[in-house]
């Protein structure tokens, strides 16, 4: 496949599912304001220092007040991590596959794209946030689904899927990390309703809470750190993404997992297997969020991987040589 | 809404005979769409619309900084073709088609037209789409023009007549398959009674084509199609036809020369292509060999196409018979190479570079059309019968100052097909006709093609860029018993 072809898919993967997530942030931090868990002054603040932007925020918007942020996060196409610029990417990227992918994912993304241009002018994602946030990522579900059931599950897809998982491995650990900013619990509240709800809401944003239930009776950090890090079946943990990224990369390149030809091969491995054989009270006991910073750093240094090994083919200088064709 | 007020007037209407008296190819739809419910026609034409948008079927327009998609305005009424009419368009297309490829291929090589006088070689060497790289050139099967798309019209006297021919790389053919989905859902009982010939076979037929023409030691061939990329405004044709043909869809930058042959780059390294249907223009095509600037091309290319190891559709060259005061000479092409006579008239046209002819051109301004040799989309045109004096003068100027790169031609009676308008009535509107031919190991002509209509009222121009839609084009096998 062409070598343009496999990177415009990935990001158009990446890209839905960072409009996804982005989603998922907002709509944690509104469920914990209903609370009343924190007071909102300082509630906004913590999501804009997550998406990186933090500078590129004060400078055009000031105070992280609620509608700020939401637009920012939401709205704001000059911000390139808001949804709407996700969307656009998303979209943008699709365009040049085209012919590559089923015409109803295309129909799919053209379709979150719209209603987002709706709902700006409407203003319908102020009105009602929750309905709102909701629809992204339903629509994000429906293009995974239609993704999965109309076509091929070939090298493609698997470009996709890869695109797709170590973008939600690396949101997971970001949303993990609001807590940590958010809800470090003062020493009073632990164990309190309080922070239990506080935790709730936060496996409510990764869709995990109900699967959490079946698994633990009681909600505390510790069970909730090791579920959305290291579950081995639920599909939003980041262990789960990276065992399935893994599975794609080695589709694509038909080597055998266990073993690696390229140095995507081997960072992803080595970080999966720090994974398996890691131990959730020391995550804990080294800090959650060292942990966290340490992952996500690593995990760009697997994107970086992917980029040279498949993307980024060059033509040699021999090459050039060679263009005077022997006639 | 119906057709108790709609008056064909002194036009050829393609849907109506006379007043309240449809075509025989005509009556079943016009009785199903007299016995719709009130405002079911203009639900049918929103939700056509609504499809068409979600398909992506679109183009940016940039009125401001962010550019505005909008679908290519279509109109749900089809345009319907007879079969007698039909049959008469194909053999003609047909018949020109091969004498312009070979009239392409003499210019490459004896020029015998020019010898025997039938063109004048200087008509030849100033027209600016002659590619001397091309000279001797024996291009895979002999084929040059491997798709077309003519323009065709009918004037009040109800003859079809070519307006012009696209031997370079026609567009429209992604409207015409996206259209017919669009109105099979729309219509599904008149489809069911109609026996309207299919289109869907074009990608099908398409891909044969350049199959057939990959170097012949080449068992299962690599096609790709090349595009200038997502900016360009054919792009949405580009990518729907590679996902249709299942071809690689490619850009310059994923094409390299390397040891005499092209390659794509892959995510698996390098991989041979054998074929290019390439939608970029021959002075883009290969910085080494045409305009140096050109980012959109592949260094090296035409090398490996001279030498065998490649096939480009169309190939380089091709413009040269696009040529509009080439074109007043097709007749007369028609009847040196094939020995017979033209089946699809010319519009008649006046060749300023003939004295007589120009000094006509320059009395009768206000009653011609006048037309620039090279361009297209329509623009740099003068519509006499709708121009002020202050226009009239300026193309006085401009062709005295260079008479060869103008043509002029009577303004025709385009004939009109019914449209819906202000979504509360039927009114006339001009269209013309493009089919589109695949030449390889034989010619095929799409039964159908696009229809583009003037949607402003009293209109000549269809094209896209000036305001213009189009309709589905129904080609019937046989007239209802």
């Amino acid at each position: 496949m062409l070598s343009r072809v496999a990177n415009s898919i990935y990001w158009m993967a990446r890209y839905i599912e960072r409009a996804e997530n982005t989603a998922r942030f907002v709509d944690v931090n509104l469920h914990l304001m209903l609370d009343g868990h924190v007071e909102s002054k300082e509630q906004w603040e913590p999501l804009v220092i997550i998406s990186g932007d933090h500078d590129v925020f004060k400078e055009r918007y000031g105070a992280a007040t609620k509608d700020n942020v939401i637009n920012f996060l939401t709205f704001d196409t000059e911000n390139p991590n808001s949804i709407i610029s996700s969307v656009i990417s998303a979209r943008e990227n699709a365009r040049t596959v085209r012919d590559v992918i089923s015409s109803e994912m295309w129909t799919q993304v053209n379709k979150f794209y719209y209603i987002l241009l709706d709902a700006e002018k409407s203003g319908v994602a102020l009105d009602t946030p929750y309905d709102f946030y909701n629809q992204v990522k339903l629509h994000s579900h429906l293009f995974i689904g239609t993704t999965d059931t109309t076509m091929s599950h070939g090298e493609a897809w698997h470009f996709d899927r890869l695109g797709r998982l170590l973008e939600r491995a690396d949101k997971t650990s970001r949303i993990l990390d609001v807590k940590y900013f958010m809800l470090l619990p003062r020493v009073e509240d632990v164990g309190t309703p309080i922070d239990n709800i506080g935790w709730a809401a936060l496996l409510n944003s990764a869709s995990a809470f109900e699967m959490y239930r079946k698994k633990y009776r009681r909600i505390t950090p510790t069970d909730v750190a090791l579920f959305l890090i290291l579950d081995l079946n639920f599909p939003r943990s980041i262990r789960y993404c990276l065992l399935k990224a893994q599975v794609s990369l080695h589709e694509i390149t038909g080597t055998v997992i266990g073993t690696f030809t390229n140095k995507a091969e081997r960072r992803l491995g080595r970080l999966r297997s720090d994974l398996d054989y890691a131990n959730i009270d020391e995550i804990v006991s080294q800090g959650l969020h060292e942990f966290l910073n340490g992952f996500q750093t690593k995990l760009n240094g697997v994107g970086d991987a992917i980029f040279d090994t498949f993307f980024s083919l060059r033509q040699t200088e021999k090459d050039k040589k060679n263009i005077e064709v022997p006639q | 809404m119906d057709f108790n007020n709609y008056h064909p007037e002194d036009f050829y209407d393609e849907l109506f005979i006379a007043k309240g008296e449809p075509r025989p190819g005509t009556k079943i739809l016009i009785d199903r769409l007299m016995s719709f419910p009130k405002g079911e026609i203009l639900r049918r034409q929103k939700a056509a619309e609504a499809a068409l948008f979600n398909m992506g079927v679109t183009f940016t327009v940039y009125s401001d900084e962010s550019g505005i998609e909008k679908i290519f305005p279509f109109d749900i009424l089809p345009r319907i073709i007879e079969p007698g009419d039909w049959e008469h368009i194909e053999k003609g297309l047909k018949q020109r088609i091969y004498a312009l490829n070979l009239f392409i291929d003499d210019v490459y090589h004896d020029q015998k037209i020019i010898k025997d006088g039938i063109i004048p070689k200087d008509i030849l060497y100033s027209s600016k789409c002659i590619q001397p790289q091309c000279m001797g050139l024996n291009p895979p099967k002999g084929i040059w023009c491997h798709i077309t798309g003519s323009d065709l019209v009918r004037d009040s006297d109800g003859r079809f007549y070519v307006l012009e021919d696209n031997l370079r790389c026609p567009s429209g053919v992604s409207y015409v398959l996206e259209n017919r989905q669009v109105l099979k859902r729309t219509f599904p009982l008149v489809f069911e009674k109609s026996n309207i010939l299919p289109v869907d076979d074009y990608p099908n037929r398409l891909s044969r084509m350049l199959q057939f023409l990959a170097p012949d030691n080449v068992e299962s061939p690599n096609i790709a199609l090349l595009t200038p990329g997502i900016y360009n405004s054919a792009y949405f044709e580009h990518s729907f036809l590679a996902q249709q043909t299942g071809i690689e869809l490619v850009e310059g930058n994923d094409l390299v020369v390397k040891d005499g042959f092209v390659y794509m780059r892959t995510t698996k390294g390098f991989e041979r292509v054998d074929v290019i249907y390439r939608r970029i223009d021959d002075d883009f095509l290969d910085p080494l060999a045409f305009n140096p600037d050109s980012l959109l091309g592949v260094p090296g290319i035409m090398d490996v196409y001279k030498a065998g190891r490649l096939a480009l559709a169309n190939a380089p060259g091709t413009g040269v018979a696009d040529d509009k005061v080439v074109y007043a000479y097709v007749p007369k092409i028609i009847k040196y190479y094939l020995d017979e006579d033209p089946i699809l008239p010319n519009v008649p046209t006046y060749v300023c570079r003939d004295n007589k002819d120009r000094e006509y051109v320059l009395n009768n301004l206000d009653k011609l059309v006048v037309k620039p040799a090279n361009e297209s989309g329509g623009y740099g045109m003068l519509m006499g019968t709708h121009s002020t004096a202050k226009e009239r003068s300026e193309f006085t100027e401009k062709i005295k100052e260079n008479p060869r790169n103008y043509i002029a031609q009577p303004t025709l009676s385009l004939s009109r097909v019914p449209v819906i308008v202000d979504d509360d009535h039927y009114e006339g509107r001009h269209v013309d006709l493009r089919p589109y031919a695949l030449y390889g190991e034989d010619i095929y002509v799409m039964p159908g093609g696009l229809t583009r209509v003037a949607l402003k009222k009293g209109s000549l121009v269809v094209n896209s860029s000036q305001g213009g839609g189009s309709k589905d084009t129904w080609v019937l096998s046989s007239l209802p018993k």
